[in-house]
């Protein structure tokens, strides 16, 4: 068995040939520059100026004494430039595909969020982008699609499959295989072939060290239970990371239930999948008994793929992390408190992580903290939950 | 001796070139799967690859996306192409290879896979989303049962192609140009650099497949190699002629032979 990009038994590099070399040059780039005293330079910079990081602990006071348990803080991703973590993992990726003299960028989005940061970052750098989104998605999130070619992208809508993430990201693979000597792709989650679950979780390990240091800096401790959303997993990976080693601090992901997870409507892929290998990867995929991919549903874009990545799947098996099914009706519900309680419309994805906390923070103590990472913001949401709720106001 | 082995082996003897012909299994049923591979053995080729359908083939294009949902829509899983396997058997001892996606191997036990593999008589497989570093996933039970692990090269493999080259088995599978299958109206591929490298290092037959369409251009690659593969072609027949395929199919499969004489 190959060894490299090794979760346990999950990750891999299982790609077409043709893209194999453009994989162990991206993995040659990426152990060049990781690094890299002037790499890391320019990345803090960006960070600081373009992202606004650091993103803020804000303590929920409102919440807190509402579900009556541990103190809930709220990691502020959302107020990231673009709205959301992606920006994190884009600006890195972006910065290492100029090294290494690609011209041209492709991405895969589901909710969009991705596609709006690749287009952002490759309009900031003078690069050709182009975004595969499913057609589903396209007219779910057609504010992020009008968003995306207003900074100079092209988005493609794909017709495939399911017309949703998962098909998005076979048509960027495909684009990939053609265009594999002047294109870079960058993958928006933890998934994928290595090197990309191990370099996208590197980008996104700052948010996990912020919390830490903030915490630190402002209770002394670290905290008892750190929250966040799992699709593919970069946001939940990022937060996770640094608190790996530290085995008091219970790490939840929340994963998209759809319409429950006794109900072929879902995309709770721990919940409900098997290990299996695809997009890349050795790791826990939605399927059949004969191995096809299942059509996948959540309310929300961003967590509709059928699999997650190898690393969540190995903290899963270990036992490390745990992860809790979210059902559509429980993360509108918590779109809808925490929009009330604490002033802070949460992106639906983000939503599934509040009403995970929501849960968790009443069995904890007063004297206990839980972090809810808030991956994005929702103004790209309030649509769909108008519609979810049977009001019909204009999609503009 | 593996049929793959032995038919290269008659072929070389002859001065002949292979001609390795692709249709998706249970496209559009599985009657006419049989009656078309008989039909296309009947009209000159050599080897036929039977494609598994799955779900999400990122190594495909539009041609063999559709025609894998077709068969998929109509309830094709790996045991009725076994059984498929077993009625072209009846008729005839000629190479079958079955092109498949590794999930479905994976989930439906490679130890299990690769046994019936020898018992029904498909005497390789080709599996476009693992490449020569993860091949230990399948090659100890394919090694196990004599099923040939058949390798893939692409010109995008640049210097992987010298140890690819050297540790197949069956035959190489050399990608024509970048890119997912499919026709392709012109090769932009620089094929002496290509080919010459590959031949170098190869210990085992050659085929250049990926885009060939036409009996000017099977002649014109089979120079190239030890042999040409065809099949975003024959599905697009298939698709215009439903279960009426077999006799559309072996006239062009025909002409393809024709071609190459």
């Amino acid at each position: 068995m190959n060894k490299i990009g090794r979760f346990g038994e999950f990750g891999g590099q299982y790609v077409p040939e043709t893209v194999m070399n453009a994989v162990h040059e991206l993995e040659e780039a990426y152990d060049k520059y990781k690094d890299d005293p002037d790499f890391k330079a320019e990345l803090a910079a960006l960070y600081r100026d373009y992202a606004n990081r650091p993103s803020m602990l804000y303590y929920a006071k409102h919440m807190t004494e509402d579900l009556g348990g541990a103190k809930v803080y709220i990691k502020r991703e959302d107020l990231n430039h673009t709205g959301a973590h992606k920006i994190n993992n884009v600006l890195g990726q972006i910065l290492l595909a100029k090294r290494m003299g690609k011209k041209r960028i492709i991405a895969e989005t589901g909710a969009g969020q991705h596609g709006v940061a690749t287009a952002t970052v490759c309009a900031l750098m003078g690069l050709e982008c182009c975004v595969y989104m499913g057609e589903e998605d396209t007219k779910r999130q057609s504010l992020n699609v009008y968003r995306m070619e207003l900074l100079g992208a092209k988005v493609v809508p794909v017709s495939s499959g399911t017309c949703t993430l998962k098909d998005a990201i076979n048509e960027a693979m495909r684009d990939w295989c053609t265009n594999i000597e002047t294109t870079f792709y960058c993958i928006g989650s933890v998934m994928g072939p290595h090197p990309y679950p191990e370099m996208v979780r590197d980008f996104q390990k700052i948010v996990g060290e912020e919390i830490k240091a903030e915490l630190m800096e402002r209770e002394g401790k670290l905290p008892d239970c750190v929250v966040a959303c799992v699709g593919g997993g970069s946001n939940a990976m990022g937060a996770f990371y640094d608190f790996i080693p530290d085995t008091s601090v219970r790490l939840v992901g929340a994963e998209a239930a759809g319409r429950g997870i006794n109900t072929a409507d879902t995309a709770a892929t721990l919940s409900c999948g098997s290990v299996g290998i695809f997009h890349g990867m050795k790791s826990m995929f939605l399927q059949d008994k004969f191995g096809q991919i299942a059509p996948v549903y959540s309310i929300s874009a961003g967590l509709d793929y059928p699999g997650i990545g190898p690393e969540h799947a190995n903290l899963w098996k270990t036992g490390r992390a745990e992860y809790v099914p979210v059902t559509d009706e429980e993360a509108v519900c918590a779109f809808e408190y925490l929009s009330k309680t604490e002033g802070i419309i949460p992106a639906i994805e983000s939503a599934h992580a509040v009403s995970a906390a929501m849960k968790i923070a009443p069995t904890m103590g007063k004297d206990q903290i839980i972090v809810i990472n808030l991956s994005g913001r929702g103004d790209k949401d309030v649509y769909s939950v108008a519609r979810y709720r049977g009001h019909n106001i204009e999609n503009s | 001796m593996n049929r793959i082995d032995k038919c290269f082996g008659e072929l070389k003897a002859q001065g002949k070139k292979a001609l390795v012909t692709f249709i998706t299994a249970g496209d559009p049923d599985m009657d006419t799967t049989v009656k078309t591979a008989l039909e296309m053995f009947d009209k000159g080729a050599d080897i036929i690859e039977l494609g598994v359908p799955f779900s999400d083939p990122i190594a495909e294009g539009v041609t063999i996306q559709k025609s894998s949902l077709r068969s998929l829509k109509g309830g094709t899983t790996l045991d009725r192409i076994f059984a498929a396997v077993d009625e072209i058997r009846k008729e005839t001892d000629k190479p079958l290879i079955l092109m498949m996606y590794l999930n479905t191997i994976f989930v439906y036990g490679t130890e299990k896979f690769f046994s019936l593999c020898k018992e029904k008589g498909v005497d390789g497989v080709i599996v476009p989303d693992m490449p020569y570093e993860e091949r230990e996933e399948i090659l100890p039970e394919a090694q196990k049962y004599g099923v040939h692990n058949i390798n893939l090269v692409s010109p995008a493999s640049h210097d992987r192609i010298k140890r690819i080259a050297a540790d197949s088995d069956g035959f190489l599978y050399c990608v024509s140009s970048n890119g997912v299958t499919g026709v392709r109206s012109e090769f932009k591929t620089d094929f002496d650099e290509f080919f010459g490298l590959i031949k170098e290092n190869a210990k085992c037959p050659c085929c250049v497949g990926f885009g060939i369409s036409s009996p000017e251009q099977a002649k014109k690659m089979s120079a190239y190699c030890d042999g040409v593969i065809v099949g975003s072609a024959i599905v697009r027949i298939m698709e215009a002629n439903g279960v009426n395929s077999p006799k559309a199919v072996g006239e062009f499969v025909k002409s393809l032979k024709d071609a190459m004489e």
